[in-house]
């Protein structure tokens, strides 16, 4: 039955579309001009339209400023993000004022020379100081953001460490998250896929030394203010290890180890209290109650962010940052890993 | 057979310039199946295109819907997906696979072949001055190449674990192992060859327009003289070259990885409980090897939409272009820069972080030429006479959007702040707007704009405005938003946001997004109809409709093999004197003669 009405309705769409153009066609005829060719009253109509669409394009991006802003993700908390923002910031600013200079300039200037019959276009071909000038000013613009950038990179990624880093490792496997704390010698024991077996996830060497007093645990507990060095390992394919709050991330890929190093800033108890934080956990939680789910808590995440299969968009893991008093103690509860095997 | 050789034999006396009446009537198969006329393979490139890119754009409406309201039964899915969609709830893996077959279909089938296919092949020859291409029957191996390509992408939608769904980049080991994924067994195995399909068809296709440019322009064609048309699709041509025989690297190493028990890409996994054996492979060479291509991939689907909009904008603003060699000059650094600059992809793969640097330098010094070409553009409607031709709308639509999309690239290019937005909603962003949006637009320009001379008949004007208003304003309003769930830490290839409950206020801006999509798909009906209305009813075109300057415009409308009746016409200047004082007319063919005391460009 639907099948039918659906076959009827588009017949009947293409008669009065038919019969659309026919009528766009006899009204032209009656004209005396040909459809296809563009009066002054078009380039009028689409001069104004597309003013219009400038207007409307600014106006609806300060609109999404005002109201999208506040849902993008809240202030950094680690060290290093901190940094990362604020070239962030610089950059954003400089493009929106790009942005802001040159589109509406561009529909200002379609609609300004819209075409009429008795207007005739300059003949203007190239003008080399001009060229030069919107050649070399982005360039210098580019220049101060590169130096910049390279700069912010390089402190992110080459950290200099005042304290030893707490070496963790984040083990991907399809769809979850394994950790492995490197224990008291603070190095993490070999490992590899071949020696996973029945209670040893991760596939730790167990004749090697170091790994006797690694610990496997199923949630990031950091200490806030010392560096934690990540290491990444995966178990079957490429996953990508995004800890967004800290502005951090990076691929996990079998076969190699990545790294990434950062220095959490900000403890959950803390950001918890941060304003808005607090007005996002409110907004989310007047959405949650509407459609009767649990309430939340604002908690640091460490999402995958590299397609991994069927179950990618939910391999999440929370982390907690607390003080060091706090993560002694919930480290000294995990077992190490010559306990458990 | 019988049929080439002898179509072959008549196109080498057309090129010796014997009397064209004799031609022996075409049959329907070598006129339009098996045909090597370089207007009639442009057609085929078109309606290939095009049918993919509603193929590409329906699956984007429909994984929309389950973006937009994760989890709900839409009967639609049901119908359409079957058991990829019980209950009419779309599965996560069918979600993948529709994102992985749209991804690609829009880069390759739709604005590589459709777009550089179509507009290469119809405008090469009439615009240089040459009776076809220097190869007829390769041009028309290249198209069927790129049809088998297709059918057999379609038919990998058919297989029973589903079509590739890995991503368009299909990273391994992903790709590599069905046990996986389900869309990683013969699904993928579809993809590959057709994969290797495509970029066969692609390198014929470009070896050929590479040496029909440099041999066969018409006497006084120098290279400053070429339309930037031509200038884009020539530089389009070696990107292809250069860059897609790399990709069919690692296509092929993926495809011995699958079959063979090589270790290219595969190393210490387990899978699905399963130990492999393969050891000292890197899942890495592969994304080097992929991006090798896959960022000259982006400029091949961009400079041709960027060569068509330069020709659109010039003449309905009635003005030369600004700037004619510095345009020539930043499609060169543009295409040069393009092969430094693949490690932006990568800058979170643990590479080392001095490369990181020297990536991020390259990248964005990419965005000189691009600002040239940007403010050229602008420039040339500057007192110009702007006629709004459905053409000329797209085309500066394709302006607005290559600034909007190309500013946040400046972001990503950026290996620190890349750090935290790779692969967000922020990248949907940017590269639908730069990429995909400024291609489709250059696209649409390029059927609005030289449909006349591919079917001798007009489209409609009334239609094409509503179709341009319409895509717009939907094309921004899907994509802009996107840059906002992007920063806020949304990844993309994610069935489903709702197991974040930091996510859940972004559900407004999904809702809206997927309303302009679906508005924005839909609109399209309105171009197919005007397309077949026209080609069938449309009103017939007179020889210059847009009053242009270029070549093609002094061929006879109704097609004929070889071009022009008699001689090729001989250029004279180059092809932007629009509004030339001196003149009566607001246009001076290529082909008029310069007059005395005329100043030359
Ligand atoms: C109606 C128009 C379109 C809509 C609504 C749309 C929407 C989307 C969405 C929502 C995604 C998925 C993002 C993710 O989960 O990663 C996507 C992916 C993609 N789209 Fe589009 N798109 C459209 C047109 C285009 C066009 C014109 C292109 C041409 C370049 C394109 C190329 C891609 C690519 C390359 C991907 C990535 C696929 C992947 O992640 O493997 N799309 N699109
Ligand atoms: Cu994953
Ligand atoms: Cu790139």
């Amino acid at each position: 039955m639907t099948g039918i009405i659906t076959i009827v309705v588009l017949v009947l769409a293409v008669i009065t579309a038919l019969q659309l153009m026919r009528v766009f066609e006899l009204s032209s005829k009656a004209r005396k001009q040909v459809e296809y060719e563009v009066t002054d009253r078009d380039n009028n109509y689409q001069g104004w339209l597309m003013l219009l669409f400038g207007i409307a394009m600014i106006v609806s991006l300060f609109w999404m400023l005002y109201a999208w802003l506040p849902l993008t993700l809240p202030k950094p908390a680690s060290e290093h993000g901190v940094e990362i923002d604020s070239l962030f910031k610089i950059s954003m600013w400089v493009i929106i004022a790009m942005f802001l200079l040159v589109q509406p300039i561009l529909f200002y200037l379609a609609w300004r020379y819209r075409g009429a019959k008795d207007r005739k276009a300059a003949y203007y071909e190239h003008n080399n100081r001009l060229e030069f000038i919107w050649t070399i000013v982005p360039a210098i613009i580019l220049a101060v953001l590169i130096i910049y950038g390279m700069t912010t990179w390089s402190n992110v990624m080459s950290p200099k460490n005042e304290k030893e880093p707490i070496v963790v490792e984040v083990y991907a496997q399809q769809f979850k998250w394994i950790i492995r704390y490197a224990g008291e010698d603070n190095k993490l024991g070999y490992a590899n896929v071949r020696l996973i077996k029945d209670a040893n996830v991760v596939g730790v060497d167990t004749l090697d030394l170091l790994s006797a007093d690694d610990k496997v645990a199923s949630e990031i507990h950091l200490p806030v203010g010392r560096p934690v060095l990540f290491r990444f390992r995966s178990q079957d394919v490429i996953h990508s290890a995004y800890m967004p709050h800290f502005r951090a991330q990076m691929n996990c890929v079998p076969g190699m180890t990545t790294q990434f190093q950062f220095t959490p800033s900000v403890t959950t108890a803390d950001i918890r209290q941060d304003a808005n934080v607090q007005a996002k956990v409110a907004r989310i939680n007047a959405l949650r109650t509407e459609k009767g789910l649990e309430s939340y808590a604002y908690d640091y995440l460490l999402l995958c962010n590299k397609v991994c299969g069927s179950g990618h968009f939910n391999m999440q893991m929370n982390i907690v940052v607390e003080s060091e008093e706090e993560y002694a103690k919930w480290l000294a509860e995990q077992k190490t890993i010559a306990e458990t095997l | 057979m019988a049929d080439h050789a002898q179509e072959h034999a008549h196109d080498t006396a057309h090129a010796e310039g014997h009397d064209h009446d004799e031609h022996p009537v075409d049959n329907f198969w070598t006129k339009y199946i098996f045909s090597t006329d370089h207007k009639m393979i442009a057609k085929q490139f078109l309606i290939t295109g095009m049918f993919m890119g509603l193929v590409g754009v329906f699956m984007s409406m429909l994984f929309r819907l389950q973006l937009a309201w994760p989890g709900e039964s839409f009967p639609i899915l049901e119908t359409f997906l079957g058991k990829w969609a019980p209950d009419g709830v779309l599965d996560p893996n069918m979600y993948l696979a529709l994102v992985t077959i749209h991804g690609t279909i829009m880069v390759f089938f739709v604005l590589t072949a459709g777009l550089s296919g179509t507009f290469s092949n119809l405008l090469i020859p009439l615009q240089i001055g040459a009776r076809d291409m220097a190869s007829g029957f390769l041009n028309m191996i290249s198209y069927w190449f790129f049809a088998a390509s297709s059918v057999v992408m379609l038919t990998s939608l058919f297989v029973e674990t589903g079509p590739a769904s890995g991503g368009w980049t299909v990273y391994p080991p992903l790709s590599a192992l069905p046990q996986a994924m389900p869309g990683s067994g013969a699904g993928m195995t579809l993809w590959l060859v057709s994969m290797t399909l495509f970029v066969g068809g692609s390198l014929i296709g470009s070896l050929n327009y590479i040496v029909t440019v440099i041999n066969l322009r018409t006497k006084g064609m120098t290279m400053t003289r070429l339309p930037l048309t031509i200038w884009a699709f020539l530089v389009t041509a070696i990107l292809g070259v250069l860059s897609f025989p790399v990709l069919l690297s690692a296509a092929l190493l993926l495809i011995f990885d699958r079959s063979m028990g090589t270790s290219f890409y595969l190393s210490d996994i387990m899978v699905a409980g399963e130990l492999l054996s393969n050891q000292g492979g890197s899942p890495i060479l592969y994304e080097h090897l992929f991006w090798f291509l896959g960022h000259p991939e982006v400029y091949i689907i961009l400079l041709p939409a960027l060569g068509i909009t330069s020709e659109v904008i010039a003449t309905n603003s009635r003005k030369p272009i600004f700037g004619y060699r510095a345009m020539i000059g930043s499609i060169l650094a543009i295409a040069f820069l393009s092969f430094v600059v693949w490690g932006h992809h990568m800058f979170i793969t643990g590479m080392n972080p001095f490369l990181g640097s020297v990536f991020t330098f390259t990248t964005l010094l990419i965005a000189i030429p691009s600002a040239v070409k940007a403010f050229n553009y602008i420039t040339t409607l500057w007192k110009g006479n702007i006629q709004f031709t459905p053409a000329m709308l797209f085309s500066i639509a394709l302006v607005s959007t290559f600034v909007a999309g190309g500013l946040t690239g400046i972001i990503l290019g950026d290996s620190a702040l890349d750090i935290n937005v790779h692969d967000t909603y922020f990248v949907v962003a940017h590269f639908h707007i730069v990429m995909g949006l400024s291609a489709i637009f250059g696209m649409f320009a390029g059927v609005y704009h030289w449909f006349p001379k591919m079917y001798g008949r007009m489209m409609n004007k009334t239609m094409g405005y509503l179709h341009f208003w319409i895509s717009f304003v939907t094309a921004y309003g899907v994509f802009f938003p996107m840059h906002f769930t992007g920063l806020a830490g949304l990844p993309r290839r994610y069935y489903s946001s709702a197991e974040f409950p930091i996510f859940d206020e972004l559900h407004d801006i999904n809702v809206i997004i997927t309303f302009f999509a679906i508005g924005g798909g839909i609109a399209q009906v309105i171009f197919i109809f005007n397309f077949f209305y026209s080609m069938w009813r449309g009103p017939k075109a007179p020889q210059n409709p847009w009053r242009s300057n270029t070549l093609e415009w002094t061929a006879p409308v109704e097609h004929m093999h070889g071009n022009w009746p008699g001689a090729i016409p001989e250029v004279q200047r180059w092809p932007y004197d629009y509004s030339k004082p001196g003149y009566e007319e607001d246009f001076v063919p290529q082909n008029v003669p310069i007059k005395k005391g005329e100043h030359a460009h």
